[in-house]
């Protein structure tokens, strides 16, 4: 059975309120910190876990919390980014929702970390349930004394609240994320100056994943190195992974980073393997931007070592036969899907989310809308498929933020595995409306050798 | 194309203003700004959608510009800038929900309902509408009924007629 550090309770009747929390070891975190070390000392411990950051970047967070400015006489912000809207993700949502009280207290032990006296959760503004239960639970640690001024007699103050946002995929990128909590449209901002210097109200500020916050919680109940020895490499601890798409059962599963992705899709702990005993075709490992893998090689490596859940094996191979580990939002194609129409509905949701800054994002993801649609309802030339390379090219690393990436990578990366599938919609293009390409060129090697 | 044109004279509440006064303790001095989108959830919970009049008075609330709250409502696809139905079906579109049948899904609410995305039915109690993610994609095809935000999960044709049943007789 792999260990569980963050949803090792979520079961048991009663864990959304303080009361059963606080039975099951709740808080202890906090009070280890708060009553024991200093903040520099939970740096180093969240420095020492290896803990890198679950929204999707995977820049580790102890780094992230060090780079903090500290200047004199000016108030420093932790804001956590609930904004979780990259498609495929779902774990914020579900942790919130289960064990809110998790996030509260990694709040309050992040918090103290980095000197931040009032934190923010911004919450995307359609998870209005999750808010209230995170406004009760806020109000539950406050009347048992984790909040407020002088915290367990440390001397130190901290109050939280929960903002809600208002439907702005951008808005889950943390410069939009600080413009949207100061009440304006989330355009992401040009850095330098990072938010570590000039984030929140111009003040030095840490932006933080809802979960990458949550695990400091373990981290300082068992110890950075303890935490450390879990997983492989430098992808150590547990990982949320939102698994979604053709499986037998969908969900939130917490694994131990290492898991082979073979066993994560088919066994019966995880994924239970796919829908009506049907074959695999592809997997989109971490959330809807990062590269489509077939099923060939989301299993196994180009080189032919098994693939696993690391943030190093999913990129073994590079974008030539890798990929990312993204946010963790494991997206699982059967045999049936058609990648065309699935390329062109990502495509339409960054031509949606794009926030008009940049003239490459802004037209671009626009134009490739079209031109996928196109191609997908039956009208497309072969010319389009390079046109969609160039303008995807052309998108990636010219915008401010990296949704430009993220909208060119799918599509870049459908054409690059699923070419011949691209080239059929064109010269079969009235029987692509009826039915969809086969799965010859990418079956699942599973099955295959069966 | 989103504009802010439609209007209807709005009255705020005392209540509403009392809950105006809440959110806005929760920033810096001088940053009340800041409390722009929650403002806007409470005049869209409270109206079911955000008029110019509206618009306008929480601008003069807190004290910015009215300029400055139409380009975040217009912005943000939460909120509504034209009347919706008393129940907006709102339907993941994204491409998880596809795989399990969120198209199909959207086709029998346009039957059900007899109206077109974003159209308001004569009785003016639904309306409906694809929109993007909302971070459910293991529970598809889903669909989410505001104020609240209750999300209907692994919707099938049936439990939308179920839904869409108990909604007219409340």
């Amino acid at each position: 059975m792999a260990r569980k550090l963050l949803l090792e309770h979520v079961h048991i009747p009663g864990i959304n309120t303080f009361e059963v929390y606080r039975q099951k070891g709740g808080y202890r975190a906090a009070e280890k910190a708060l009553r024991t070390l200093s903040p520099e000392d939970v740096v180093e411990e969240v420095k020492k876990s290896g803990l890198r950051g679950r929204g999707g970047a995977g820049f580790p967070t102890g780094m992230k919390w060090s780079f903090l400015a500290k200047p004199e006489g000016v108030p420093r912000y932790l804001v956590c980014n609930a904004d979780e809207s990259e498609p495929g993700t779902f774990k914020d949502r579900y942790l919130m929702t289960h064990i809110p009280h998790a996030l509260i207290e990694g709040m309050i032990v992040a918090s103290y970390a980095l000197g931040a006296n009032t934190s923010y959760i911004y919450v995307r503004g359609e998870m209005m349930p999750q808010i209230r239960i995170l406004e009760r639970a806020i109000e539950e640690a406050k009347a048992a004394g984790f909040l407020g001024t002088n915290i367990l007699g440390s001397g130190y103050n901290l109050e939280l609240y929960v903002q809600p946002g208002g439907g702005a995929y951008i808005c889950g990128e943390e410069t939009a994320l600080l413009e949207s909590l100061e009440g304006k449209r989330g355009n992401p901002r040009i850095k330098p100056p990072f938010p570590a210097v000039a984030g929140l109200y111009n003040c030095p500020t840490v932006v933080n994943n809802v979960e990458s916050i949550a695990a400091t919680v373990p981290v300082l109940n068992i110890g950075g190195e303890e935490y450390a020895k879990i997983g492989i490499e430098r992808s150590t601890g547990t990982k949320l992974i939102s698994a979604s798409g053709n499986i037998n059962k969908p969900g939130v599963y917490e694994i131990e980073l290492g898991l082979p992705v073979e066993e994560f899709i088919y066994s019966d702990e995880y994924c239970g393997g796919i829908t009506k005993g049907k074959r695999l075709k592809a997997v989109v490992a971490g959330g809807s931007s990062v590269p489509i893998l077939p099923a060939n090689l989301i299993l196994k490596t180009a080189k032919g070592d098994n693939r696993l859940m690391t943030y190093e094996s999913l990129a073994d191979g590079g974008f030539a036969s890798g990929t990312m580990l993204g946010s963790g939002g494991f997206i699982v194609f059967d045999e049936d899907q058609c990648i065309v129409r699935n390329t062109w509905n990502f495509a339409r949701f960054y031509h949606h989310e794009s926030c008009g800054q940049c003239s490459p994002c802004r037209e671009g993801t626009g134009w490739m809308e079209k031109v996928l649609h196109r191609l997908e309802h039956g009208h497309g030339k072969m010319s389009d498929i390079d046109l969609l390379v160039d303008v995807s090219k052309k998108i990636e690393g010219n915008t401010i933020c990296p949704l430009g990436d993220a909208a060119a990578w799918p599509v870049a990366s459908a054409i690059r595995h699923f070419r011949d599938e691209f080239e059929w919609h064109v010269t079969h293009g009235e029987e692509a409306q009826i039915r969809n390409f086969g799965l010859a060129h990418y079956a699942d090697p599973l099955t295959v050798e069966s | 194309m989103l504009s802010v044109k439609n209007n209807h004279p709005t009255e705020f509440q005392d209540e509403l203003i009392a809950q105006f006064d809440e959110i806005v303790k929760r920033y810096p001095e001088g940053r009340q700004k800041s409390a722009l989108l929650p403002i806007l959830h409470a005049v869209q919970a409270a109206f079911g959608w955000l008029s110019v009049d509206a618009m306008d008075k929480v601008a003069a609330y807190l004290e910015i510009e009215p300029i400055e709250v139409y380009e975040v409502a217009t912005f943000y696809t939460m909120f509504f800038l034209q009347p919706q139905g008393k129940y907006v079906l709102e339907v993941c579109r994204t491409g998880p929900c596809c795989l399990v049948g969120a198209e199909r899904i959207m086709k029998h609410i346009e039957h059900r309902l007899g109206v077109k995305e974003n159209e308001v039915t004569p009785d003016g109690l639904f309306s409906w509408r694809g929109i993007e993610c909302i971070a459910a994609c293991g529970m598809g095809p889903v669909l989410q009924i505001g104020p609240t935000y209750t999300y209907y999960e692994n919707l099938t044709e049936e439990s939308v007629d179920q839904l869409i049943e108990e909604l007219k007789s409340k």
